[in-house]
């Protein structure tokens, strides 16, 4: 297992850009983006394999896809944080004429982004489409994707998972953010989706658990393992236990901070409880 | 008066099926989905001279729709084929964000559009496509009129860089264009010309319009026919030049009068030059079951129509 310091330093200042983003303009999700900053981090830094640089077509490299849009906030920190854009830019955070718009888009011609996702259940099937034309291009780079577990109320997602494991596309690992949370309250009394797990495998998928998906150890050794399981002819599927609000104690354990920013008070609270690391943008 | 016969009638799908065939062979990056209506799409051809570039879907549009925008992440041209109703409609969301707003080069390939569907009845005749895909941003939308001008029109859409509604029917209709003319995106063809009104038609309507302008001419009218093939972009000039010299015109679809070509040409005339418009179009409402032919005449698509309205609009000048 590689020295992960570096990750855990870059998570908590990826947690303050979430926060000061969000907080600046007094809008955005950060509840979610603090849930999935160790998976981005170690994502964009061990487990893809990336070109630098940032061409739409991707040939030759890894492809990510954000379907839950509305965590740009985590997204747009690493993927400047990975070189696709200025750090200072973070600052332009769902203002006026900005690229970073509130939900990812490719509109704006923000390098890193792929697809505009916001509207949700939408962004497996993309992700399978890129992965088939992969497969087409003789390429044999992976495509990974990211769910959020409320958005796989949406029926869309049904249907991907459906074709996924019937046109053996095994080139493809989707992981599920499971923090058990959205926007009205707990998933199990929104819209319970029963054990994800058996679904996932009765839909002949090969499903990875990372219980202590707010663990870059666990994250690292989870998606190596995902790795492993790509091209035998079935999707792999990571089930990511995460904690919305992870690394902010008073954003833990609640939706409450799924789509609300901190106030001033709240801000300085958060941020005293992430030291400084690799420097504010 | 220019005159237009035919010796065959085909169906426009026909044209698209034998499109994409010559894509298959000719432009190693165009792809197709279907989502389980293969031979109503006439896809058979392309699948069997490329079965790697083809993607059965299954009957799951939304998910077609989504593939499609990531088939262009890697330089492929995806042509999707299902009916207009489960071309737009449904999907218009999948379209919007994945497609449109992502500014996917995607080709939207829809078969049974509006009335002529026939007997299937109105939850697969779709009136309203024209309008969901005109209102997106950067969507280009096209309705030819017959097979050689649908199978040109599909191989045009192939050069074309960023999304494409393209829509046709199911009937046997007659063939009257020529069989290479060049397809031009946004670039209306003058039919025949005329001086006392000037008819806009779009699909199936052209033929009818052909066929009005006939019997007018025979009762001493003198009617100009242009084909609109392509909605949107609109070829304004076409039509500010005609009614420049006609000062009334005629909009006829096979579509809502709500969010058609008409309304289109509405604005157009409106920005520059007013003058009296009719409408031939269906009068928001949905279709039923019948055959093409009853369904056209009972709803006011026909050549009968066309006269009735080109001789209002004349006396409305």
């Amino acid at each position: 297992m590689p020295n992960t310091q570096n990750l855990k330093d870059l998570t908590i200042q990826v947690r303050r850009d979430i926060l000061r983003m969000v907080h600046k303009v007094n809008s955005g999700h950060p509840g979610g983006s603090l849930g999935c900053a160790e998976f981005f981090v170690a994502l964009y830094n061990e487990i893809m394999d990336r070109h630098e640089g940032f061409d739409m077509d991707g040939i030759g490299e890894d492809l990510f896809f954000l379907s839950n849009g509305h965590i740009s906030p985590v997204y747009y920190s690493v993927l400047a944080r990975s070189g696709y854009f200025p750090v200072e830019e973070l600052n332009t955070f769902r203002l006026i004429n900005s690229r970073l718009q509130g939900h990812p888009t490719t509109h704006e011609g923000l390098p890193g982004i792929r697809i505009a996702s916001g509207s949700l259940g939408q962004g497996m099937s993309v992700a399978i489409g890129a992965a088939q034309a992969k497969k087409l291009n003789n390429d044999n780079h992976l495509v990974y994707s990211l769910h959020g577990d409320g958005e796989l109320q949406e029926g869309q997602n049904w249907e991907a998972i459906m074709y996924a494991s019937a046109k053996k596309i095994d080139n493809l690992i989707s992981t599920v953010d499971l923090n058990g949370k959205q926007i009205d309250g707990a998933t199990d009394d929104v819209l319970a989706m029963g054990d994800l797990k058996a679904k996932f495998e009765a839909f002949d998928w090969t499903v990875v658990e990372i219980k202590d998906g707010n663990n870059i150890d666990a994250i690292l050794k989870g998606m190596a393992e995902a790795k492993s399981l790509t091209g035998q002819g079935k999707p792999v599927c990571v089930l990511l236990e995460t904690m919305m609000g992870n690394g902010v104690d008073f954003m833990m354990h609640t939706h409450a901070w799924h789509g609300k920013a901190p106030n001033d008070e709240q801000l300085a609270s958060a941020l005293n409880q992430n030291p400084e690391t690799l420097g504010d943008y | 008066m220019k005159t237009y016969t035919y010796t065959e009638k085909k169906d426009t799908r026909s044209g698209f099926g034998a499109g994409l065939a010559e894509l298959g062979r000719t432009n190693p990056n165009v792809v197709a989905l279907c989502a389980d209506l293969i031979g109503s799409l006439k896809m058979d051809k392309f699948i069997e001279e490329n079965p790697e570039r083809f993607f059965q879907i299954g009957i799951a549009e939304a998910n077609m729709m989504g593939i499609a925008a990531g088939l262009t992440i890697g330089g492929k041209i995806p042509f999707t084929g299902t009916f207009a109703n489960f071309s737009t409609g449904r999907v218009y969301d999948q379209i919007r964000q994945s497609i449109a707003y992502s500014g996917k080069n995607v080709k939207i390939c829809a078969s049974h559009a509006g009335l002529t569907l026939g007997e299937d009845g109105a939850t697969h005749q779709i009136l309203e496509d024209i309008g969901l895909m005109k209102m997106l941003p950067g969507m280009v939308v096209i309705n030819p009129c017959d097979y050689n001008q649908t199978k040109a029109a599909t191989l045009a859409i192939a050069e074309h860089s960023g999304p494409v509604y393209l829509r046709f029917g199911r009937p046997s209709v007659p063939i009257f264009t020529p069989e290479n003319q060049k397809f031009e995106i946004g670039k209306a063809i003058k039919m025949t010309e005329g001086t006392d009104v000037t008819i806009v038609a779009t699909g199936h309507l052209v033929w009818e319009a052909l066929e009005a302008s006939k019997s007018l001419y025979e009762q001493g009218i003198s009617a100009e026919v242009i084909n609109i093939h392509t909605i949107k972009p609109l070829d304004e000039e076409a039509i500010l030049n005609s009614v420049a010299k006609t000062g009334c015109i005629v909009t006829a679809e096979e579509h809502n009068h709500l969010g058609g070509l008409g309304e289109s040409v509405s604005r157009v005339l409106a920005l520059n030059s007013p003058v009296p418009q009719e409408f031939v179009a269906t009068n928001d409402t949905f279709g039923e079951s019948g055959t093409p032919a009853q369904l056209m005449e009972k709803y006011g698509l026909n050549s009968v129509a066309i006269i009735k309205k080109a001789k209002t609009a004349i006396a409305r000048k």
